[in-house]
């Protein structure tokens, strides 16, 4: 079946206030940009944007407009904020995190990995050596009467801790090359969390670079089946500042 | 009361030092700061880099024509591939953090306590109780070996090396080997244990500004470099 759209505009049409999407990149790499601009264009409220390694620190100038503009309920994240302290509190999004206007949860990077993994692959929940011994043994939130302890087991004499796999309403991923039926080629370390997040989520949106015929993608070069892949819209590649302050 | 500070070797220094620990054929994942100058030090070294973001065998920084925005390091800085390098995606990327296939990972430290527990991912300073954690619980999870390297105090000439932490662990008792710029100790079973010091320091003069009480290692002798 061929899944292609004509616009962001209709990839997007069914998301409803209080949506949960995931949004993959790794800072300014592999970020579905022109997905992220269609949303605030969209104006979607009560958003959860469910993240892996600051894929909003490298698309800076969205994640201010969807902060301004009210959007946004709450970002899971490993990796959210500015390196700098200063800056940060010249930061719209930390300043709403600050003022209890946007909840910020976080999780190491392995585990928001793993999370997605399960979610895809029908595992509701998983045990990980990650964060044993620190406060991630407890749920990491900024409004602290959230921080409740997550549970725990010893396996073969070692502690683990207890985490749930996540399933986002939508994931919106960024391929340099789509066939009409779905199947995604990543670029390099734009791969990401491109793939678990195209698993994980109810419906996948990608933005492609390019769109090919299928059989144009060689089965052996396939980083994602087409059946995890709903919807396909041609973009044209973004441009990124490559840095984090 | 805050020891007089020691002004210490520069970030290139310590990393020179860490770089001599990487041996051929070792897989081995540098964290942000100072671990990231130490691949200016293994060049022609028979060594694979790691980058959480998923690549093995990442190269030398990338400049000019070079800079491509869809090959970054985990420290968001453009590389280059090398012969050999791949590419995977990031569960892949941790299963082989968490399954214990890093021989080495270097990390940075605000702190560490002398059970080998360090302090790296939130600043309790910064007023908020989320910080930015990314992979490094996953990297001290599951690498063989956890180095860390830092400078030996802070700005300010405050203790770094504490006998406990005042700021929320990374991890607990992964930390096997310290390199500062002052000195190298060794996290064992019974303490820290002083192994090198920056040439023209004592073993005291590194004491002085370390909290928990150091064991001199009968073999303590000046930093190589």
């Amino acid at each position: 079946m061929n899944k292609v759209l004509p616009s962001l505009e209709e990839a997007i049409a069914d998301i409803k206030d209080g949506a949960v999407i995931a949004i993959p990149g790794f800072f300014a790499c592999g970020v579905p940009r022109a997905l992220l601009q269609a949303l605030i264009k969209k104006g979607t409220k009560n958003l959860t944007l469910t993240c892996g390694c600051g894929p909003l620190l490298g698309a800076a100038d969205e994640l201010k407009q969807l902060t301004l503009n009210g959007q946004l309920k709450k970002v899971i994240d490993s990796y959210g904020l500015f390196r700098s302290a200063s800056k940060g509190m010249q930061d719209p999004f930390e300043q709403a995190i600050r003022a209890g206007k946007i909840e910020f949860e976080v999780y190491p990077m392995g585990t928001m990995a793993e999370k997605y993994r399960a979610g895809g692959a029908g595992i509701p929940a998983f045990y990980t050596p990650t964060g044993v011994g620190s406060v991630m043994e407890n749920i990491v939130n900024e409004i602290t009467d959230k921080r409740t302890p997550k549970e725990t087991k010893v396996i073969n004499g070692n502690k683990y801790i207890l985490e749930y796999a996540l399933q986002p309403d939508y994931a919106f991923v960024h391929a340099k090359y789509a066939d009409t039926e779905g199947n995604l080629r990543y670029s390099k370390t734009a791969r990401n969390f491109n793939h678990v997040m195209a698993t994980a989520a109810k419906i996948t949106i990608a933005e492609a670079e390019n769109i090919v015929e299928p059989g144009k993608i060689d089965g052996d070069d396939v980083h994602t089946p087409g059946i995890y892949v709903k919807r396909i819209v041609k973009v044209e590649r973004p441009t990124f500042a490559i840095t984090i302050d | 009361m805050s020891p007089t500070k020691i002004e210490g070797l520069p970030r290139e220094m310590i990393a020179l030092r860490v770089s001599r620990e990487i041996q051929d054929g070792m897989y081995v994942n540098l964290g942000i700061g100072i671990p990231t100058l130490i691949s200016n030090w293994i060049e022609g070294k028979d060594v694979y880099l790691q980058a959480e973001i998923g690549m093995l065998k990442t190269g030398a920084l990338a400049d000019g024509d070079d800079v491509d925005q869809d090959l970054i390091n985990a420290s968001c800085q453009a590389v280059t591939a090398l012969p050999g390098s791949s590419y995977f995606d990031i569960a892949e990327s941790f299963g082989m953090i968490r399954g214990g296939h890093i021989d080495i990972a270097v990390m940075g430290a605000l702190q560490i306590n002398v059970r080998g527990d360090y302090a790296g991912w939130s600043n309790p300073s910064r007023g908020l109780f989320v910080g930015n954690v990314g992979g490094s619980m996953d990297l001290c999870a599951g690498a063989k070996k956890l180095y860390i390297a830092m400078e030996h105090t802070t700005k300010d000439g405050e203790y770094k090396i504490v006998n406990e932490l005042s700021y929320p662990s990374t991890a607990e008792g992964r930390v096997s080997m310290l390199f500062t710029d002052l000195a190298v100790i060794d996290i064992t079973p019974k303490g820290m244990v002083l192994k090198e010091v920056m040439p023209g320091l004592t073993p005291e003069m590194v004491q002085s500004v370390t909290e928990p009480k150091l064991i001199i290692d009968p073999n303590c002798k000046e930093m190589e470099l």
